[in-house]
């Protein structure tokens, strides 16, 4: 059978290759080339070399975006692993013990369900849904109570300063219902006579948290915190649906999806849109590896 | 011209970036869309001339089928597949015409273009036209010398240029990269722009229309008093019906040249005087007399307010009344009042408006059979098809035959009475159909403006600067009046 092995590799191979080049790989190449030129959509296009990345470094907006992916490289992970990592513990160990084994909080079967929801709605739903939460006078979900309250509406998507914090909780929203999820399957590995013990000697749920599901959960942890960093780069459709004036106001919640969607879709300029394109590629592939890189350490074997 | 501001997404290209995004490749998602398109393109077989006749004078080949590309937005389609395409196939029974209505243009026609198989006729219009520059600079557009020059439908003893609205052929020429200045688009409908008030609520409180800066403030105070706003536009999608306002009234305060030298991209343009005054006067009544909520709401949220009595001036074009049609209470009568006058020593009489023809239509010269898009435009224009279209949307058409004697609802015809009163003191801009990025920048620095973070001296700094920038950018073709 020896010989036979490299044509039953490759037949089984060949398929999926050939789409991926086809799909993946070839439009990956063509972004770099037709951003090397002043191609507007139409007709052929000519070549201008490095002029559109030259170009970029005085483009006011394509900074602030950078601005804003950095804001939420940070924000986006931190805040929804914190919220899912604590919703997670309380579903699945955060309750008593029952005959030895510890239980989630009371009525976590429903909660789970719950949390699931935004996962499950479109994007542009939620969006839409937002929209709605965040209407600035009296027929918005929040500032309708606000104002019966005799409160002044609060400008959510308007006050420039706000505005960026008001599309991460919408991000945050959507994600945390997969992360409880996802760290919920990875408390569920963790063997329960180590609870039993780390119990035994008198370990608070605190400890118990910090102690022994955190170290546990380490795995899962990096995945989740490259899976949002990877979210963060991206933020284009709630953007888009929600923010004011696509991006606005005044570009103070725009990313670079939405100046690529823009460049390449109202002012059909395709080179340059393809040029943030590479240069949203690059970062996106150094933030992974670097985070691959940083968080690699010893996982705990059991 | 854009009539219904829809969000400049559409859901499955989203979903598609979001996706792609969400495995780390949301580069090539945008690349993806025009993959392979670069390089396609090869010439489509167009189909030969048939033989002119009187009926057919633009020669077109009578089984040639054509297709038609109509904007799903503030007219809707039925105008088209009711009124226009049926004169058509009554004219041409042999040729088949195949309809397609989209609310998205520029999606759904882009990688036709690319891929050299565009649709003959195109109603380029909404938040998503294909950038006419664009099309100018690439040979794509039809030059309509000869069907301006052909005989109308209706009385073939006129050319068709002399049918329509003067000016209006003018509005539709381009030049080309070679130094010609041919027409290649047809705007269809007579817009007249202005500020919309309910008839119905004015007469009820005794108010009159101000005609003069000082009434209009006046009456803002009294209305404000009454716990109604008394100015508002939408700033989550539709500040460019304010930049109009703010222009319009910067044209009335320097003549129609401050315009001109705008869309001419002429140093200092934005600078002017006439448009730093007008911009601080609105500045002003958006600080006093508008809501801040409003930079946050659609056009359609702001529009239903007025109809429900909460805001009492409303900007923008005469579609609003058939835009709104479903949402406004019996009796409202929309009412269209001209931008007050500023100061005494106008250059233009306060009775002084924009009008234009709004909907831009093109053939596209590298389609199959672009003699049969012309035929189509003559049709359209023809009185029959005027008359169709003012029946089906309630808007006047270029063609002023066809509109003659028909009875417009009260919004149409107080529009087309301010027009009559105008007479010649009727102006127009261009810039936001020549030069996309100049049109975003001034609905940005509106919002900047009229919410009260910058003045009238930033706003038209930021404004220049860009119009500079597009000025040095040699990839954007540029376009003079």
């Amino acid at each position: 059978m020896r010989h036979g092995k490299y044509p039953f590799v490759i037949g089984f191979l060949f398929v999926p290759v050939t789409l991926y080049v086809v799909f993946v790989i070839a439009p990956y190449a063509q972004a770099f080339q037709i951003s090397m030129t002043n191609w507007r959509g139409l007709s052929a296009p000519q070549w201008v070399g490095f002029e559109n990345y030259r170009r970029l470094l005085d483009d006011g907006n394509f900074w602030k975006a950078i601005q804003h992916h950095a804001v939420l490289l940070l924000a986006l992970p931190l805040i929804t692993i914190a919220i899912a990592l604590f919703f997670a513990f309380l579903l699945n160990v955060g309750g008593r013990s029952v005959g030895g084994q510890r239980q989630g909080v009371w009525g976590s079967k429903f909660y789970r369900v719950v949390f699931f929801f935004p996962q499950v709605l479109a994007v542009a739903i939620i969006a839409v849904l937002f929209q709605m939460v965040y209407r600035p006078n009296e027929s918005g979900l929040i500032n309708g109570v606000l104002m019966k309250l005799g409160l002044d509406p609060v400008l959510f998507l308007i006050k420039p300063n706000l505005a960026l914090w008001s599309i991460l909780a919408v991000l945050v929203w959507q994600a945390v219902g997969f992360y409880v999820v996802l760290f919920s399957a990875g408390m569920a590995s963790i063997p329960t006579e180590i609870y039993e013990a780390a119990e035994m000697d008198g370990a608070t749920r605190v400890t118990l948290f910090f102690r022994v599901t955190l170290p546990l959960l380490w795995d899962t942890l990096q995945v989740a915190w490259v899976y949002l960093g990877i979210a963060a780069f991206d933020a284009f459709a709630i953007v888009a649906v929600l923010s004011v004036d696509g991006g606005g106001p005044d570009g103070a919640t725009t990313v670079l999806a939405m100046e690529i969607y823009r460049n390449a879709f109202v002012y059909s300029k395709y080179g340059y849109a393809s040029a943030m394109g590479v240069a949203l590629f690059f970062l996106t592939i150094t933030f992974a590896a670097l985070t691959l890189r940083l968080s690699k350490r010893e996982s705990v074997e059991y | 011209m854009s009539i219904t501001p829809e969000h400049p997404t559409a859901l499955d290209r989203r979903t598609v970036l979001r996706r792609a995004a969400a495995v780390g490749l949301a580069v090539p998602a945008a690349g993806l869309l025009g993959a392979c398109a670069t390089s396609g393109g090869e010439e489509t077989e167009q189909v030969s001339g048939g033989t002119k006749s009187a009926t057919n004078p633009l020669g077109i080949k009578e089984d040639a089928p054509i297709e038609v590309i109509i904007f799903n937005g503030g007219y809707g389609e039925k105008y088209a597949t009711d009124v226009h395409e049926p004169l058509y196939k009554k004219a041409f029974p042999k040729s088949e015409v195949k309809h397609q209505a989209t609310q998205a243009v520029s999606t759904v026609l882009q990688p036709r273009f690319a891929g050299g198989n565009p649709p003959e006729f195109v109603n380029n219009s909404g938040e998503k036209f294909l950038d006419f520059g664009a099309l100018v600079n690439d040979g794509q557009l039809q030059d309509l010398t000869e069907l301006w020059d052909a005989p109308s439908v209706h009385d073939p003893s006129k050319k068709v240029r002399d049918t329509v609205i003067p000016g209006i052929v003018e509005q539709g020429m381009f030049d080309t990269a070679d130094g010609q200045r041919k027409p290649y688009v047809l705007y269809y409908v007579s817009t007249v722009y202005g500020i919309w008030y309910s008839g119905k609520l004015f007469k009820d409180n005794g108010w009159t229309a101000p005609t003069t800066w000082e009434q209009f403030t006046a009456l803002c105070e009294q209305i404000k008093a009454k716990g109604i706003t008394p100015y508002g536009y939408a700033g989550a999608n539709a500040a460019y019906y304010q930049w109009n306002v703010i222009l319009t009234q910067a044209a009335k305060i320097g003549g129609p040249d401050v315009l001109k030298n705008i869309d001419n991209l002429e140093d200092g343009a934005w600078q002017q005087d006439a448009v730093k005054q007008a911009a601080a006067a609105w500045a002003e009544i958006g600080a006093k007399y508008s809501d801040k909520s409003f930079e946050g709401l659609k056009h359609t949220d702001v529009q239903l307010r007025q109809n429900q009595g909460k805001l009492a001036f409303y900007p923008s074009g005469d579609w609003l009344e058939n835009e709104q049609k479903k949402d406004t209470p019996a009796g409202f009568t929309y009412q269209l009042m001209p931008v007050p006058s500023l100061t005494a020593s106008d250059k233009l009489p306060a009775t002084a408006i924009r009008a234009a023809g709004g909907e831009g239509y093109f053939v596209s010269s590298k389609s199959k059979n672009p003699r049969g898009g012309m035929e189509y435009m003559r049709q359209m224009l023809s009185q029959e098809g005027a008359r169709g279209f003012t029946e089906t949307v309630g808007a006047a058409t270029v063609v002023p035959a066809g509109s003659d004697g028909y009875q417009f609802p009260p919004g149409v015809a107080s529009s087309q009475a301010a027009l009559k009163a105008a007479g010649a003191n009727v102006f127009n801009m261009l810039f936001d159909n020549w030069y996309k990025e100049l049109d975003t920048e001034a609905r940005t620095a509106t919002n900047e403006l009229m919410f009260g973070r910058i003045n009238a001296d930033a706003f038209a700094e930021r404004i220049q600067k860009r119009a500079d920038a597009i000025k040095k950018d040699t990839s954007v073709t540029k376009f003079k009046r």
